[in-house]
């Protein structure tokens, strides 16, 4: 069986296309994300973006073209972290319920250690025994981002991370990517304009009706890149 | 093996949400019962009679209820979209299958061994003498209900019409099963009673069939 490694991954899109019906979410897209590069994807609602990740997450199967996963061993999968619009939680159980079995499910050693120090960073630890359905939308979407984090991915997926966040809680999200991107993880995240999770992006990225409109690792044309695709 | 300890820890958050709800076996209980006492009362059955009607009538009741307890196995997991943090976590996709299909048992089976009482004290039928082997022929009926109703259940909460979708296909599917537990219930429940193992045979295949088939194919089943 293949193992799943928290090293940092890239990924390959090489003609990727996916289709809903008639409807084109992505269109011959060919991209390569390094191991370790921090990604902002930008572009209007419907251009493609929560795709492009899912593809990438490998939850949704292209229509047509490849995905490869670069950084890794033959026969090793990336461990990944994914937050997506929804928030991934079992609102019938409790924060630590809900770490705690995502971790055991993983095959984490000491999950009950590992809820427990999640639950401190994002500040939930007192909150741990409530049930999820009790929580606002932003201590869902904390919650939903420790569960993403849980085991140390190599490549972290973030669908529009900063949903329903307090500023509070987006300084701590902030805090968190930089810490990641730092270490070497590879982030792939979607956003809205720019904003200050988008600065933290070492390379910044448009789609535009499902293709790459621009691409650049280039800070000073970032701000052009943002231009227009705030929410 | 990760396979098994994924399914104990998903079994168990499946146990731990009907135990916090109660929404499935409260729904497949009312329903089983409304069916026994109504039947009971239009038709006013001698115990032969009973013992001829009863057991189709049992899973009859046993089928829709099954079709209402199986209806929500996968559409919950839309809610929240946890079906794509279960196949991100979990190693084998299966797990998450197995997990469900345990619970569905588990849930079929209490239901209708609690309701088995009721239908006895209604229709003046003994069930105590064979109740073992009632339970057995129930085991292999519900696995094989359960085992279908899963995977249609997978499929079915995808489509768009998605609440109509499970009965249609459930209901034919469920033909070769019906039919041996019916046959092998009416047996154990005659003035002789026998365990019919031709019956019992037939609904044996049938679940190794359909569990292989869902071991094979199933991880197609999860993907959008």
């Amino acid at each position: 069986m293949s193992q799943r490694i928290g090293r940092p991954a890239g990924f390959k899109f090489n003609n990727i296309e996916k289709r809903f019906g008639t409807l084109y979410a992505l269109r011959r897209v060919s991209l390569e994300i390094a191991p370790g590069e921090c990604v902002a994807v930008t572009g209007r609602n419907g251009s493609g973006k929560t795709t492009l990740l899912r593809i990438a997450s490998q939850l949704t199967r292209p229509t047509r073209g490849d995905l490869n996963f670069s950084g890794l061993s033959d026969g090793d999968v990336p461990s990944i972290g994914y937050v997506s619009h929804a928030v991934m939680l079992y609102d019938e159980l409790t924060a630590e319920e809900n770490l705690l079995m995502f971790a055991r499910l993983m095959g984490i050693p000491k999950p009950e250690k590992r809820a427990v120090t999640l639950l401190e960073a994002t500040d939930l630890a007192s909150r741990a025994k409530s049930l999820v359905r009790t929580f606002s939308r932003g201590m869902k979407q904390r919650l939903a981002i420790a569960r993403a984090l849980l085991q140390e991915p190599g490549l972290l997926l973030l669908d529009e991370p900063g949903t329903g966040l307090d500023t509070e809680s987006m300084a701590w999200l902030v805090n968190t990517v930089r810490g990641l991107r730092d270490e070497g993880r590879t982030i792939v995240m979607s956003v809205h304009g720019e904003s200050a999770l988008s600065q933290l992006a070492t390379r910044a990225m448009r789609l535009d009706a499902g293709v790459v409109f621009a691409d650049t690792r280039s800070g000073a044309t970032f701000q052009a890149v943002f231009a227009g695709t705030e929410a | 093996m990760p396979l098994l300890s994924n399914t104990a820890v998903l079994l168990r958050k499946e146990l731990q949400s009907e135990y916090r709800s109660h929404e499935l076996l409260t729904t497949a209980s009312v329903f089983i019962l409304i069916v026994i006492v109504l039947f009971s009362f239009t038709f006013d059955p001698t115990s032969a009679e009973s013992r001829q009607f009863g057991p189709g009538l049992l899973w009859l009741a046993f089928l829709f209820s099954a079709s209402l307890m199986l209806q929500p196995c996968f559409l919950k997991e839309r809610t929240n979209d946890t079906l794509s943090a279960l196949r991100l976590a979990v190693s084998d996709p299966f797990a998450i299958f197995l997990a469900k299909l345990c619970a569905n048992t588990i849930f079929l089976l209490v239901t209708e061994l609690l309701l088995l009482f009721v239908f006895a004290v209604f229709y003046n039928v003994a069930v105590l003498s064979v109740f073992p082997k009632l339970a057995l022929v129930f085991f292999l009926g519900s696995l094989g209900i359960a085992t279908t109703g899963t995977a249609l259940s997978a499929i079915s909460s995808q489509a768009r019409m998605r609440e109509v979708l499970l009965p249609l296909l459930l209901m034919p599917l469920l033909v070769p099963v019906l039919i041996p537990s019916t046959e092998a219930t009416k047996a154990l429940l005659e003035a002789e009673p026998t365990l019919r193992w031709d019956w019992l045979g037939i609904l044996i295949a049938f679940d190794v069939v359909f569990l292989t088939a869902l071991w094979l194919f199933g991880e197609y089943l999860l993907e959008e």
